[in-house]
């Protein structure tokens, strides 16, 4: 893998209060790769992922130190806003949250509209449902209310909301883990088709899916990361025996 | 796609050197003057209380000062022409109807609460929930309206003769049966009130853990006694917060005592008699009072039933709130 | 066994005590409601709602002013306590949990109990004595602090009851938090502050006692704020304590026609809460 690095973390450590939530992880993720988290309920990875985009500090009493890179600069960097971060760090969420007081076409441009950026609003509504695999389901009710899709649909809609506001990085917080196998399958589909313009990080805690659909895959435990590595090689060959005890169903 | 970078100023030594913990909380302009925007309602509140008190203080001051504040507060006599303001006897009304209508209303709205909380079918809770609402919703001046008309009467004849005859030997009950009265007034109140009393004990009772419930229950208890046994003694507290939540109202209802209690500044054991509440004989004498005296007099009742209606409120918060907080 | 049974009594009897406080209290309700409608019909015409009161003794007549006169004064109540009750309400709910924040919420709780006669003192301190005349804007101040303590803690619980996934997922997609807190959070919760206000505006519509010298009365029809000014409770005070027959009667229409109206926003704020409820689902 030779593509330039997207995301460059060192020694990143995050609290919520007293509780010691990631502890000194260091990993580097590629342009257009995608990196799956696994570990047990618990283990940080989530925590992790919200470090990226500095939604961990949104919690009260959260903290976070260490070294985040995009693209070389230091999100964390003083002068930096929090705000446009998040523009170029899109993330997907556990559950699927639409905005229940929006149609569905103004949920996908939500992010265009609320940060006040002009753009042709038809064309990125059709091209982000379409990326989103939505835009046969919807097109005929774009005014209607999210609220009478299914989670599956549901959670497709937030994906599409995140592309609309042309993120580089796309972080995915278990985004299957409230949804059916068959809705499951398609957002899989879906990893594999962004990961062509998009750098993806996926916390997931079925191994399959990470299997399934990543480059890289870390391994979390207890807030450390034990392992990281090509995936192939973190499911047949790990070189840490609680990598081998969690991928092969010993524990967790 | 290339991106600009985040911050331009952002040197790359800067970029590469590794951060120290950082408190994180970095605010934009838009975010820093919301928060603002929204601290100065938070603020406007309190000042809408301070407003409160200190224009009360400020109407109230000439006529304290000068009648001194103990004279005000026990003194019988109350005339605006020769300057001589005593409130004894509107706080006796307020008082008096006041006790009438928590001895009235207690009863029935636990009562109530109790039935439709432990006893009742469930296809009953909702329509008498509704109809609690509704008396809940009904104007007070509707309320001083139906007691005149239609309360009094039934006190003068038959309701009061009946006392007098069969409970005369108490002081309470003598003298002229007249309808109007402290009776009436305390009778309206207690109806006025029996939504509130009876509303919060609903929800503190509906907080009574199944468990502890069905624990009397399977030693073998009955319904009743397992109310007595477990679900009162564990919502004592919040019933008696919703009491005083009640007795906070009745202190200050204004428009239903005016039209019932017979507007008369006196002092008498008897419920029978007419009397005076310090909400009425503000409504009754604030448009029509002139000198600086007699609005710093009105105003001056409007802060002892300021005094009374914050101490109750406070208190009957505090034992609500420990009630819906023994769960957690 | 004989004790057994005295306790069975015992139940039995404590169940019909607490069953026949609820018809206790409902006997009033019922005794209310019936005599207003029957008492206030014999008065209703069309006249009633459009005509000036009449002088005593002259037949007809209405209490139009008095309508417009309470629907202006509610409406000047609304311009000042809504602004400001919601405002708090958003502080509460957004930046409410420190000392500050519990302040505020305590104040609020304790001025929602402050006796609505104490609070026309206040607006007659702070506008009739200034301007030397009484006034609908008096009266609608008196009403508006009434309005701001209940508005607000009402708003701070609907905001409170937003998922906080939705704000998550709008401050993801780069949105600040003041337009997230604007935009997507109070825009949620608008359906149930709107269920809100109608409640608090039918409670301070039935609102007689700080208005009694803060917006007085008037014979005429008014539209000026500044000017003292009819209102429908008001006028059902002046009519009922009157020693005339004829008022008696127009007391009684009056207060129909006050109980519509609040029965009315009472069943808009079950509709709308409904509607909310129902679309949610």
């Amino acid at each position: 893998m030779t593509a330039a690095v997207k995301i460059d973390v060192a020694r990143l450590d995050a609290w919520f209060g007293r509780v010691h939530a990631v502890k000194g992880v260091s990993i580097q993720v590629p342009e257009r790769g995608v990196l799956a988290v696994i570990g047990p309920s618990g283990c940080g990875k989530s925590t992790f992922l919200r470090c990226l985009n500095r939604m961990h500090e949104l919690v009260p009493g959260a903290r976070a130190a260490g070294r985040v890179l995009l693209d070389g600069d230091d999100v964390y960097g003083g002068s930096v806003d929090p705000v446009l971060l998040r523009r170029r760090v899109g993330m997907v969420f556990q559950r699927p949250n639409p905005f229940p007081a929006m149609s569905i076409r103004d949920n996908v441009i939500a992010g265009l509209k609320l940060n006040g950026l002009p753009r042709d609003t038809d064309e990125v509504l059709e091209r982000c449902l379409t990326q989103a695999a939505l835009w046969d389901e919807v097109k005929d009710r774009l005014g209607g209310s999210p609220l009478a899709l299914s989670g599956g649909q549901q959670q497709r809609l937030c994906i599409a909301r995140a592309l609309a506001v042309e993120p580089e990085v796309l972080l995915m917080d278990e985004p299957a883990s409230a949804l059916d196998p068959i809705a499951t399958a398609r957002i899989e589909e879906l990893i594999h088709e962004l990961k062509e313009r998009y750098t993806i990080v996926l916390v997931t805690h079925n191994m399959q899916q990470a299997a399934r659909t990543s480059d890289l895959t870390a391994f979390f435990y207890l807030g450390e990361l034990v392992e990281c590595g090509p995936t192939e090689q973190i499911f047949t060959n790990p070189k840490e025996s609680r990598t081998e005890d969690y991928v092969t169903g010993k524990f967790g | 796609m290339s991106p600009a970078p985040l911050d331009a100023s952002l040197g790359k030594e800067q970029a590469a050197a590794p951060s120290p913990a950082i408190r994180l909380r970095a605010l934009n302009l838009g975010d820093r003057t919301y928060a603002s925007a929204l601290v100065s309602f938070g603020g406007l509140l309190l000042a809408v209380a301070g407003v409160i008190v200190v224009s009360l203080a400020h109407l109230a001051q000439p006529t304290l000062s000068a009648t001194g504040p103990v004279h005000f507060v026990l003194g019988t006599d109350w005339n605006p022409v020769s300057g001589s303001f005593g409130a004894l006897p509107f706080i006796y009304g307020t008082l008096v109807t006041s006790a009438v209508a928590i001895v009235l209303a207690v009863p029935v709205g636990v009562g109530l609460a109790v039935f439709l909380a432990e006893m009742s079918p469930r296809a009953l809770r909702r329509p008498v929930s509704f109809a609690v609402e509704t008396l809940a919703g009904i104007p007070s001046v509707v309320y001083g309206l139906w007691g005149l008309f239609v309360l009094v009467p039934i006190l003068r004849d038959p309701v009061e003769p009946f006392l007098a005859k069969y409970l005369g030997f108490l002081p309470l009950f003598r003298g002229p049966p007249i309808g109007l009265g402290f009776l009436a007034a305390g009778v309206v109140l207690a109806i006025m009130i029996l939504p509130t009393i009876a509303s919060v004990s609903l929800e503190v009772l509906k907080t009574v853990p199944a468990p502890l419930k069905e624990g009397a229950l399977a030693l073998g208890a009955t319904r009743w006694e397992a109310v007595r046994i477990a679900s009162l003694p564990f919502a004592k507290a919040g019933i008696f917060g919703a009491v005083l939540l009640g007795l906070g109202r009745a202190l200050g209802e204004t428009m239903a005592v005016t039209m019932v209690i017979g507007n008369s500044p006196s002092i008498h054991a008897s419920l029978f008699a007419v009397g005076y509440s310090l909400p009425s004989v503000i409504a009754n004498e604030f448009a029509e009072a002139t000198t600086k005296l007699h609005t710093g007099a009105l105003a001056g009742l409007g802060l002892v039933l300021l005094g009374l209606a914050v101490a109750l409120n406070g208190l009957a918060r505090l034992l609500v709130g420990r009630t819906q907080r023994k769960l957690a | 066994m004989r004790r057994f049974r005295l306790r069975k009594l015992v139940n039995v009897t404590m169940t019909v005590v607490c069953g026949l406080a609820v018809v206790v209290a409902l006997v009033p309700l019922v005794s209310l409601l019936w005599l207003v409608i029957k008492k206030g019909v014999a008065g209703l015409s069309p006249e009633f709602f459009t005509q000036l009161p009449t002088p005593m003794g002259v037949p007809g007549g209405g209490v139009g002013n008095a309508i417009v006169g309470t629907l202006m004064i509610v409406a000047i109540a609304c311009a000042i306590g809504l602004p400001v009750g919601i405002g708090a309400g958003v502080y509460l709910a957004e930046k409410g949990d420190g000392r500050l924040g519990r302040t505020v919420r305590f104040t609020s709780e304790v001025l929602a109990g402050v006796p609505s006669i104490v609070i026309g003192i206040v607006a007659w301190g702070l506008v009739v004595l200034p301007m030397k005349r009484f006034s609908a804007l008096a009266g609608g101040v008196a009403l508006s602090l009434i309005m701001i303590p209940t508005v607000a803690r009402a708003s701070e619980e609907l905001i409170r009851l937003v998922p906080r996934s939705l704000r998550e997922g709008a401050l993801a997609l780069g949105v600040p938090e003041w337009k997230t807190s604007l935009r997507v959070v109070l825009r949620t919760a608008l359906g149930g502050i709107a269920t809100a206000v109608l409640l608090s505006v039918a409670r301070v519509m039935g609102e007689t006692a700080p208005l009694l010298f803060t917006s007085l009365n008037n014979q005429y029809w008014n539209l000026a704020p500044d000017q003292p000014t009819a209102s429908l409770t008001v006028e059902i005070y002046d009519y009922a304590i009157s020693p005339f027959r004829d008022w008696h009667q127009k007391a009684w229409t009056a207060a129909l026609v006050l109980l519509l109206l609040v029965g009315l926003l009472n069943l808009g704020a079950r509709v709308l809460s409904r509607n909310r409820l129902g679309g949610a689902s």
